[in-house]
């Protein structure tokens, strides 16, 4: 991004002057008024995310029911038991095995597409680079859902407008009728395009932004020293990229593993549901009964989720200078 | 000079504003008498990149061109086999069926969706501004044990997908008596809005310089005041994108709201999915028009912010 002046925190740069005991008052006090300012972020975030959070784990490990719930009974205690039926006796590891593959390939082809257009921009003139960015823009700003309900219809069996223009372009009459969602494979293309059309826009707008930050005098010597394409960007440009690269492809590799809505709204216009499902429509359509089962893929999901994330907590961290 | 992610004062940077302010990457440009007269091979390249980016702008465009022209089209020619590919014969008569007809069976239409959604999105908007703003400010500006700790959880939490706990949530809900009602779907989404809200806005306050706040108080302000006169005014932009962020997050979640609202009580996402899904009664061009309405707030809003979306994102990570 910019390349900024890290802004000095207040506190600790102050050159203190007063005396020890009056100092740890100031320190009291400042903790004191630290945290009343944070209780009540902290109240609902402990409320809302550690406390399910928590029941969570300890549901995992028991045959918790609707029916504990509605008679109120306590559930028995089953061990490893679900994580177990989760993993040898349900379609946990085809979900798993697909959202991963689903999440290599989109999160190819959005860095990819997205860092490629960026460059683009930055060799536009003024008014081309304004309509790129106009569309990007459009492309990443509509919700989601509505963005699957329009390319369902794109590519609807009957009115779909894909079909006529295959028809037209094959001249033949072969794509009439085609369904799309209906073979998974296809059901994969649709939605890895949706999903990489709305992506894209981000990782353009980030990498222009870092490419921005690659002095012009580096790029003129390096070209006088006869780096040309290729070999300039690698060598020159891509060290300025890097930590802007590292944030984006770890956001995108999070994101486009807890994809829903679009799975979710693709399904309802035509997907076969158990050959589509990913980690989030999975457990969704488990539905509500089996507590201790849902909580199991639950805490899967979290701790693969957190392992991913753990590199962008620490970049984060290690850029902020906290 | 090392590219950073820093604070959201300076995080504007990535976004159409800088694009429309001509802040290309500087390059270097030989002005010599070559580049005034083009060669053929310059031509040919600029004209390849040209090319390009009109692909580039035609693909991203289409589905939203193509979402408004369906809209406007009269629900007779949706149902060709032929696209109409302009709207000649616009027609509001779909955004009239969207506004008015029900969802599914016994579900809401298209006003009470509305009604729902902005009250959650207002109530959300209220209370994670606050909760956040208190928090951003403790971050930014003191310091104290734990601060630490408080910010890696809050990036941690960001990180944890809410779809995950979906159950164990519902569960809470439910014991809470707040099934499908829009309280309990405000409670949820604050939850889920706040991390990003406090890491974004805490950008925001530290990106103004405490010096500010001492010169006031050398002036014989005390530290509150100095914060309330000078610092906090400073925080308006801050505090508006920040809230834009929280609206478009609340207004776009599906999940949850799929989870927990039902009949009349749904919000504007499901209403769409129901309005979609039934499936042969479906009238493509009146859900075109829905998705048209559900999207124009948010895409006018998001033009707002998208600059700071960027550099908020790199930093702060969520998506709708």
């Amino acid at each position: 991004m910019t390349a900024t002046i890290a802004p000095p925190d207040a506190a600790p740069t102050r050159p203190s002057r007063r005396s020890a005991p009056a100092r740890s008052r100031t320190q009291r006090r400042e903790a004191r008024n630290g945290w009343a300012l944070l209780s009540p972020s902290v109240i609902i975030l402990a409320v809302m995310v550690g406390y399910p959070a928590g029941v969570m784990i300890y549901q995992s490990f028991t045959d918790y029911s609707v029916k504990n719930k509605v008679q109120g009974t306590w559930p028995n205690f089953v061990g490893f038991d679900n994580y177990i039926e989760v993993f040898t006796a349900s379609q946990f590891p085809d979900v798993l095995v697909r959202s991963l593959g689903l999440m290599v390939a989109m999160t190819a082809f959005i860095v990819f597409f997205g860092v490629l257009i960026a460059v683009l921009m930055t060799r536009l003139s003024r008014t081309w680079r304004i309509t790129v960015s106009v569309g990007l823009l459009l492309a990443w700003a509509m919700p989601p859902l509505a963005a699957t309900v329009v390319w369902g219809w794109i590519f609807d069996t009957k009115y779909g407008v894909v079909n006529y223009l295959l028809n037209t372009i094959t001249g033949t009459s072969d794509f009439t009728n085609h369904s799309w969602l209906e073979n998974p494979w296809t059901f994969f293309v649709v939605l890895t395009i949706i999903v990489v059309w709305q992506g894209i826009p981000f990782v353009a707008f980030t990498t222009y932004a870092a490419l921005g930050q690659v002095p012009g005098e580096v790029l003129e010597a390096s070209s006088l020293d006869g780096a040309t394409g290729l070999k300039r960007f690698r060598l020159v440009v891509f060290p300025y990229l890097r930590s802007v690269l590292t944030v984006v492809l770890v956001l995108q590799i999070i994101w486009n593993l807890r994809i829903f809505t679009q799975v979710y709204a693709l399904q309802s216009r035509g997907g076969i549901a158990s050959e589509t499902n990913v980690l989030g429509t999975y457990l969704f359509r488990q539905g509500v009964g089996e507590f201790g089962i849902t909580s199991a893929i639950g805490v899967v999901m979290v701790v693969l989720l957190l392992v991913l994330s753990w590199g962008y907590v620490r970049t984060t961290l290690k850029e902020e200078e906290l | 000079m090392s590219t950073q992610v820093s604070s959201g004062m300076q995080l504007g940077t990535a976004g159409v504003e800088e694009v429309l302010d001509g802040g290309t990457p500087a390059r270097p440009r030989r002005r010599s008498a070559q580049s005034r007269r083009p060669s053929p091979r310059r031509v040919a390249v600029r004209t390849l990149l040209n090319i390009a980016a009109l692909i580039v702008f035609l693909c991203s465009v289409f589905p939203v061109y193509w979402m408004v022209n369906m809209a406007l089209t009269p629900s007779n020619q949706i149902i060709s086999r032929t696209p109409s590919f302009f709207p000649f014969e616009a027609t509001f008569r779909n955004f009239v069926t969207a506004w008015s007809r029900e969802a599914a069976p016994g579900q809401t239409d298209f006003p009470h969706a509305l009604i729902s959604t902005m009250t959650v999105t207002g109530g959300v908007l209220v209370v994670t501004l606050l909760f956040a703003f208190l928090a951003s400010v403790a971050v930014a500006r003191f310091h104290f044990g734990g601060r630490r700790g408080f910010i890696v959880s809050v990036l941690i939490v960001q990180m944890i997908p809410g779809e995950a706990m979906m159950f164990t949530i519902y569960g809470m809900i439910d014991d809470w008596r707040l099934m499908n009602t829009l309280l309990g779907l405000g409670i949820v989404y604050t939850a889920t809005v706040i991390p990003f809200t406090i890491w974004t806005l805490r950008g925001f306050v530290a990106g103004v310089p405490a010096d500010l706040e001492e010169a006031a108080m050398i002036d014989g302000c005390t530290k509150t005041q100095a914060f309330w006169r000078v610092t906090f005014p400073l925080l308006a932009p801050g505090l508006v994108s920040t809230g834009i962020f929280a609206f478009i997050q609340a207004w776009n979640e599906f999940t949850m709201a799929l989870l927990l609202m039902k009949g009349y009580n749904l919000t504007l996402m499901p209403w769409l999915n129901s309005f979609q899904s039934a499936t042969e009664a479906t009238n493509w061009g009146a859900v075109m028009a829905g998705s048209t309405l559900i999207a124009i707030p948010v895409v006018i809003f998001f033009l707002f912010v998208q600059g700071r979306m960027t550099g908020g994102l790199v930093s702060g990570a969520v998506k709708g």
